[in-house]
């Protein structure tokens, strides 16, 4: 407690004063979009083309919200979203944790070859990968389905995936398994009834971060899907602004608040997790 | 309850096949190692690693959307049209200037946070909170957010200026000179969590007593700072900053929602431009060289970047 609190003690009034002001400015800045789109979407299309627009509302109304579901198939698309980020989070994990256990434990040239590919991975050019994507995923009949943005998403959220999964692993000590194997468990067995069960939080963060990458993912989604009852939420919610740049502004902030509540309440679940996650992998690698 | 049976099982047979057991598992291991590899190469080698390299192929054709007549090799004939197009190199300035003007305020302004958030500060929780929600949206609605703060009418961002009698505003993401400097406010504000927890949780690693005896010595914050704090960070600022140089030059949704490229091709970032060429036109091939030379330049600029650094380091 004491030497948790010794620095702060320790701190003139003054540079106190100039923090709280920092911090201040950096809540401003942080909070003043959001909260100016939430307004926007309880605002009456009168309130919004008047002159001089305020922050709350004067007649705050769900008139954006009904608009929005009626322009667009919001309802359909959240589904599509829902269906793909489920089926990506699910494969991605299942996966990806077998795998994020032979990296973590092994020194062979094959898992230091995948711990490359992660890091590389991450700066992987999109473009260059798009258009091969698009014509292998067209030879294999999956364009302009969800199965085939499902596999897309797998493969997009694993780097990620196992950068986390080996820091759970790692976190897990070898000799729970030494222990186990001695007693006679077999390789799977001593996987799947001693190391699962304890990696266990650690596999649900990971699935619900590849559940917010896939349900926010908006460039792969653009390209594979064309059918307009295929495309995913965040697709869809383009659809508002038309060809000219001119928006409905109401429905569309209602439209948008509504898809980034789901990524928030999952975010707010597993904020923990994620940053020490991160931590774990960075500091182990 | 099964895994207390489990042990009282196993504890009776464990002497005799202790020895056997240890041969059998190093032997086996390897084969073990690929089966439980292989549910995740197939799909990364099938659909990451291939792609990469079908890429990398598919600039030297003329490869094209929808054609019928065979493709064919021609060279490095994308890459000599590539070198003329005006067009195109106009579009990658336009990428090194939006990647740098994002990362570099994207980095002071996660360090000044990150720096606030290792202190002991009321308000710390809602900061830290607000400074995670970007990372959680969709980019799209990040997007189509500051549209609306940026409305020329219904605008949060006029109205405040005429409030503050900085005059009646404009149309800022349609005017040629504020559009690029608009969407990288937005750009910075969409990509500082990410920098500032890899900062924070670099800070948390720095040896607080190394702070304590430097306070106690009588160095001053920033000379703390300099000495104790920064040595620390170093790698992790190095790292954070290589990848958001990667990330935002790659960086696509956010900019085809606000500006879509407009106006007149003055936020249009070499991703849309790609875009454009290789699902518009359907020029396959001259997109996937444009991608060939995206992925050269900036692995040249970033080896330079990371190289000056790591030197800069040796010499201090």
């Amino acid at each position: 407690m004491r030497t948790s609190s010794t620095s702060g003690m320790r701190t003139s009034t003054g540079a106190r004063a100039g923090q709280y002001a920092a911090l201040l400015a950096y809540l401003v800045f942080l909070a003043f979009p959001l909260l100016w789109l939430i307004s926007t979407a309880f605002k009456s299309p009168r309130e919004l083309g008047s002159l001089h627009p305020t922050w709350i509302p004067r007649h705050p109304t769900l008139a954006n919200f009904r608009q929005a579901f009626d322009e667009q198939p919001l309802l359909h698309a959240a589904l599509n979203s829902l269906l793909a980020a489920l089926g990506a989070a699910l494969i991605a994990v299942v996966i990806a944790t077998p795998m994020a256990w032979v990296m973590a434990r092994r020194r062979t040239l094959l898992a230091r070859a995948a711990t490359g590919w992660v890091v590389v991975s991450q700066a992987f050019p999109f473009v260059l990968v798009i258009i091969p994507l698009f014509l292998v995923l067209k030879n294999l009949r999956l364009i302009d389905s969800l199965a085939g943005l499902v596999l897309v998403y797998v493969v997009w959220s694993l780097p990620f995936a196992l950068w986390m999964l080996v820091g759970y692993v790692r976190a897990v000590p070898p000799e729970l398994e030494e222990a186990a194997a001695v007693d006679g468990a077999g390789k799977l067995r001593t996987l799947v009834s001693v190391t699962a069960p304890l990696l266990a939080p650690g596999i649900v963060a990971t699935a619900l971060f590849a559940f917010v990458t896939a349900w926010n993912e908006f460039f792969f989604a653009l390209v594979l899907l064309k059918t307009p009852d295929k495309q995913t939420l965040p697709v869809v919610l383009t659809h508002f602004i038309g060809a000219e740049g001119v928006a409905d502004l109401g429905p569309l902030a209602a439209a948008a608040f509504l898809a980034t509540l789901p990524s928030l309440i999952v975010f707010a679940l597993i904020q923990r997790r994620i940053t020490g996650g991160m931590l774990t992998g960075a500091v182990k690698s | 309850m099964t895994s207390v049976t489990g042990v009282s099982v196993t504890e009776m047979r464990r002497p005799p096949s202790r020895a056997p057991g240890r041969d059998r598992q190093r032997r086996g291991s390897d084969h073990a190692a690929w089966f439980l590899v292989l549910p995740a190469l197939i799909p990364i080698l099938v659909l990451s690693v291939g792609p990469l390299l079908y890429g990398v192929l598919l600039a030297f054709t003329d490869s094209q959307s929808g054609r019928t007549a065979p493709t064919q090799w021609i060279g490095g004939l994308n890459f000599r049209d590539l070198l003329h197009d005006t067009l195109f190199w106009e579009s990658f300035r336009i990428g090194l200037v939006w990647a740098v003007g994002v990362t570099v305020p994207q980095f002071l302004l996660a360090l000044g946070l990150a720096l606030l958030l290792n202190q002991d500060l009321r308000l710390r929780w809602l900061a830290r909170a607000l400074a995670i929600v970007p990372w959680a949206m969709p980019e799209v609605v990040v997007g189509i957010m500051w549209r609306i703060v940026y409305n020329p009418d219904a605008g949060i961002l006029n109205e405040t200026l005429h409030d503050l009698g900085l005059g009646n505003g404009r149309d800022w993401l349609s005017s040629l000179t504020t559009a690029l400097p608009a969407v990288i406010v937005v750009g910075v504000w969409a990509g500082m969590p990410q920098t500032t927890v890899a900062l924070l949780a670099g800070l948390q690693n720095t040896p607080r007593e190394l702070h304590e005896a430097a306070a106690v010595d009588g160095a001053g914050a920033w000379r703390r700072f300099r000495t104790v704090t920064w040595p620390a960070l170093r790698p992790v600022a190095l790292a954070i900053t290589a990848l958001n140089l990667i990330w935002n030059f790659n960086s696509f949704a956010l900019v085809y929602v606000l500006t879509n490229g407009g106006p007149g091709g003055r936020t249009r970032l070499p991703m849309l431009f790609a875009y454009e060429e290789a699902f518009r036109y359907g020029q396959f091939g001259y997109a996937a060289a444009m991608g060939c030379v995206m992925v050269a330049v900036i692995s040249v600029l970033l080896a330079v970047f990371l190289v000056g650094r790591l030197r800069g380091g040796d010499d201090s």
